[in-house]
């Protein structure tokens, strides 16, 4: 299949950025995304021009460093789907996609299509962690998790911290991403001794970065590849109010 | 060169113990008066930084990524195994122990491998303490499952992603010390040479990869953390960052590099389905639980898998290993799979492929069953084939995924340059040629966690530390040829991208020094690659410049040192005139076709040191001597 791609190029953090289009020529339906973009970029390349850069890693949808906005939609709107897992048989031929970088103040744009997310760091040093030190541990078994509480601790544990959930905000708001690990550590008995804090602490650092407020539209858990649940964001609002309450700073 | 294992004397249960005995110690008060370089966030490196960074060091961790958590750790599906004996099914840290060496075909050093099963059951705890969501039984304890090589269930796992979990929680450990002060953290950010000073290890020189700038850091002690090498095949499980640069640096700068031929190929991986393919996607070894590998018994067999009838289908794993079935290690399934396709019985287009078929243990245990346990990896499997593994079976093949070679280290971790450590996939100690499933995490994590913190402060307790700073001539040097070399790679102006040479390089590989090996194609390979890399530095094309963010000029800097790696890899294939684990040699086989040892000249670690870029690398060995052990054939019948 042919395909028109309208692609976001930008030098710098510096420079303003433009759209400019490309003509991506005999895809095949089993490539993933990234490898119909290294193949424009190969043919970039032959004729002396700079490739798109574009951040991938493991390619597996797991590390979470892939991130594209495709037509509009964070991923490209397959769901449970990370973009280096999109694959090409989505596509209908001679369709015209466009690609741009996830768009919020709190995640500048580097180069073309790689953002710069380090402010999700900055949240989990605020207090994504249970204090322990390596050592201080006690026996695994003699902490008992009930099955099902464990279970929902993964399921909110699955984040990969992709930042799909901010692309996808009118607000830029990155609640899901904090709630994913208010939740996971929150419905621990690890995590009881730093519940309260620690969401007050990464809601308190999410604000500081620049994210935006959620005004619960979901259109964060709509575009999650790990399909995240909004439920954890009530929950996340309800620590938040308690950790208030007691007094948190 | 001298190599010294410096394991501790005594009985092989003691050694751990009298080794903390004996090590000398830093006062709590003088540690943050030693600084740490850690290159590479992954289990290994994000462990050891977090667990340094506790104890008062003064850390900087640096990785390409654009945070730690990225690092490709994150990755690993199955599980990590411990010596907990939860199931109450016969397990014990000396089963562990001879499991792993069993494993990795007696070429691995006996006492690393038992401080490794020891360590195994505090890995667990420490986890669990950090809020990893592992699996757990109505009750509310662990649950566990079992892995190739193993008659026990052993392995801890969180869901099919336990790498990441296990990441997470030594990422979220290294950010409370970052956020507390104690260390710092260096996202995108290459390391690209290794500074040497009166013959120990100082520091680094790494580029900025947002802005291209050159620095050094200096430091009292370096420890690489930087993964396998799997990708010098290109297509690879490993993720596409993965790189041999900062070992293969070291290498230069003096250290010993140990049996680079050593390499894992997983069997159950998504097969190449096209020219294009940029990576192989695994299937977690845990599939092999409730999988049953098959393919036709009949060749060019056309018809879909269901219209084949039971009698007409050969389970070759459970008909060759009944005692282990589908459960065989990964070498032994590897092969056998290889064995199967050759005899023109794969599935798949261009055969190449074998059926890994659930409809048994559905039917035996029902689709929800199989869900719960696999569900991700059978919507991953989808997602890329477009097909459902619940009603047909998945088509698999095997694909490079571990590296069980790497930098040589003592019983301390440290390289043959003092000041030099090395931990994880990066060294070659723990699996020797062959690493058994769920033991990567483990090896990671005990190493960062529980067995650097302690060795580290025998160094600094027992050395005598000069401060070098970043003008030393040396780090002045680093800098400068290094610049030199990036100016270079940017003015070839080939026609040929980096890329396609990587890939080349990768198919020569995976062609004459893959799965089976034999003397005349490594013969061949050894002399094809010089001409590659000649090619490579007269005709590669990297557009853009160094200043910038600049993917292909990343990638080509990889790509130069895995051209080069590759020989080596090569050369240490050809010298093995044995076969073992992982390193298959066609000529050194049992009448049955299974991999023949010889322990009489072989049962020894082979340690490369460089010479210079015009001369061939000297060989060193290490003697592996079993204390505990005796060398057997290794048989999972």
């Amino acid at each position: 299949m042919n395909l028109t791609l309208k692609v976001w190029r930008q030098k710098n953090s510096k420079t303003p950025g433009r759209f400019v289009q490309y003509q991506a020529k005999n895809v095949s339906p089993d490539m993933s995304f990234l490898e119909m973009l290294d193949i424009v970029n190969e043919d970039l390349i032959g004729s002396g021009e700079v490739p798109i850069a574009f951040d991938s890693d493991c390619r597996e949808g797991i590390c979470g460093t892939c991130g594209l906005v495709i037509n509009g939609i964070p991923h490209g709107g397959h769901e449970g789907t990370a973009v280096c897992q999109l694959h090409m048989r989505h596509f209908r031929d001679g369709a015209r996609i466009v690609i741009e970088p996830w768009r919020c103040s709190a995640f500048p744009v580097i180069k073309d299509l790689i953002v710069d997310r380090s402010a999700f760091d900055t949240i989990i040093q605020a207090g994504g962690f249970i204090s322990v030190s390596t050592g201080q541990a006690p026996e695994a078994n003699s902490i008992s998790v009930p099955k099902t509480n464990a279970d929902l601790a993964m399921d909110a544990a699955a984040c990969i911290g992709c930042g799909a959930c901010v692309a996808a905000c009118k607000n830029a708001s990155a609640m899901l991403f904090v709630a994913a690990k208010n939740a996971h550590l929150g419905l621990l008995p690890q995590g009881q001794a730093e519940r309260y804090r620690r969401a007050f602490n990464m809601v308190k650092a999410m604000d500081a970065a620049g994210f935006g407020s959620c005004t619960n539209t979901n259109s964060c858990e709509a575009v999650c590849p790990k399909e995240i649940s909004v439920q954890f964001i009530a929950r996340l609002n309800r620590d938040y109010l308690v950790a208030v309450l007691k007094g948190e700073k | 060169m001298k190599l010294e294992s410096k394991i501790p004397s005594g009985p092989l249960d003691r050694k751990w113990d009298r080794y903390r005995l004996e090590m000398k110690l830093v006062n709590p008060a003088n540690k943050r008066k030693f600084d740490v370089i850690v290159v590479g966030s992954g289990l290994a490196g994000a462990s050891a930084t977090a667990s340094l960074a506790e104890l008062g060091y003064n850390v900087t961790c640096f990785c390409f990524n654009d945070s730690p958590r990225r690092a490709h750790s994150i990755a690993a599906q199955g599980g990590i195994n411990a010596a907990k004996n939860y199931q109450n099914d016969g397990d014990s840290v000396y089963r562990l122990f001879y499991d792993t060496i069993k494993g990795g075909d007696f070429r691995a050093r006996e006492a690393n491998v038992y401080r490794l099963a020891q360590v195994s059951v505090n890995i667990i705890d420490q986890c669990v303490a950090q809020g990893i969501p592992f699996a757990r039984e109505y009750g509310g304890l662990l649950a566990n499952r079992s892995f190739g090589g193993a008659q026990v269930a052993r392995t801890f796992y969180a869901r099919g992603q336990t790498g990441q979990q296990l990441l997470l929680g030594a990422y979220q450990a290294l950010e409370r010390q970052v956020a507390l002060g104690r260390c710092q953290m260096f996202p995108m950010t290459e390391m690209l040479d290794l500074v040497v000073v009166d013959g120990v290890a100082k520091g680094i020189v790494v580029r900025n990869l947002v802005d291209g700038e050159i620095r050094s850091h200096a430091a009292d002690a370096v420890v690489l953390a930087t993964g396998g090498y799997g990708n010098v095949f290109f297509l690879s499980t490993n993720a596409r960052g993965c790189n041999v640069t900062a070992t293969f640096r070291a290498y230069k700068r003096g250290a010993a590099f140990a049996n680079p031929c050593y390499t894992q190929i997983h069997p159950t991986c998504i097969p190449v389905s096209g020219e294009y393919q940029s990576k192989l996607t695994l299937m977690s070894e845990s599939l092999r639980n409730d999988g049953r590998v098959w393919v036709p018994k009949q060749k060019d067999n056309t018809r879909p898998p269901n219209q084949i009838p039971e009698s007409e289908r050969d389970y070759f794993l459970e008909r060759k290993y009944p005692s282990y079935g589908n459960l065989a290690p990964r070498d032994i399934a590897s092969r056998a799979a290889k064995e199967v396709c050759d005899e023109g019985r794969g599935v798949g287009p261009g055969g190449l492929g074998v059926y890994l078929d659930f409809a048994d243990a559905i039917g035996r245990l029902g689709e929800k069953t199989i869900a719960d346990r696999y569900g991700n990896l059978f919507e991953m499997y989808e997602r890329i084939t477009g097909e459902n593994a619940y009603e047909a079976p998945m088509r698999i093949y095997p694909a490079v995924h571990y590296t069980m070679g790497g930098l040589w280290v003592d019983y301390d971790l440290m390289a043959t340059i003092p000041g030099l450590f090395v931990i994880g996939e990066a060294n070659f100690s723990d699996h020797g040629a062959n690493r058994l499933g769920a033991s990567a995490l483990m090896q990671g994590l005990a190493d960062g966690y529980f067995i650097l913190p302690y060795t580290i402060g025998n160094y600094f307790a027992s050395t005598k530390q000069v401060k070098v700073p970043t003008s030393h001539p040396e780090f002045k040097r680093g800098e400068e040829e290094l610049k030199t070399r990036i100016g270079k790679l940017l003015s070839i102006n080939g026609r040929r991208s980096v890329t396609s040479f990587h890939r080349e390089l990768g198919r020569l590989l995976w062609d004459k020094c893959g799965m089976a090996r034999n003397e005349k194609e490594l013969k061949e390979a050894v002399q094809h690659i010089p001409a590659l890399r000649q090619q490579f530095w007269e005709n590669v094309n990297v557009v853009g410049e160094g200043k910038e963010l600049n993917q292909s000029l990343e990638h080509a800097g990889r790509v130069a040192d895995f051209m080069e790696f590759a020989e080596l890899l090569c050369l240490d294939a050809l010298t093995r005139r044995e076969s073992c684990g992982g390193h298959f040699r066609e000529e050194f086989q049992t009448e049955e076709g299974e991999a023949l040892r010889d322990d009489e000249h072989f049962s020894f670690v082979s340690a490369w040191e460089y010479q210079g870029s015009d001369k061939a690398p000297v060989l060193h060995k290490e003697p592996l001597v079993y204390e505990e052990l005796r060398m057997t054939q290794r048989s999972y019948k």
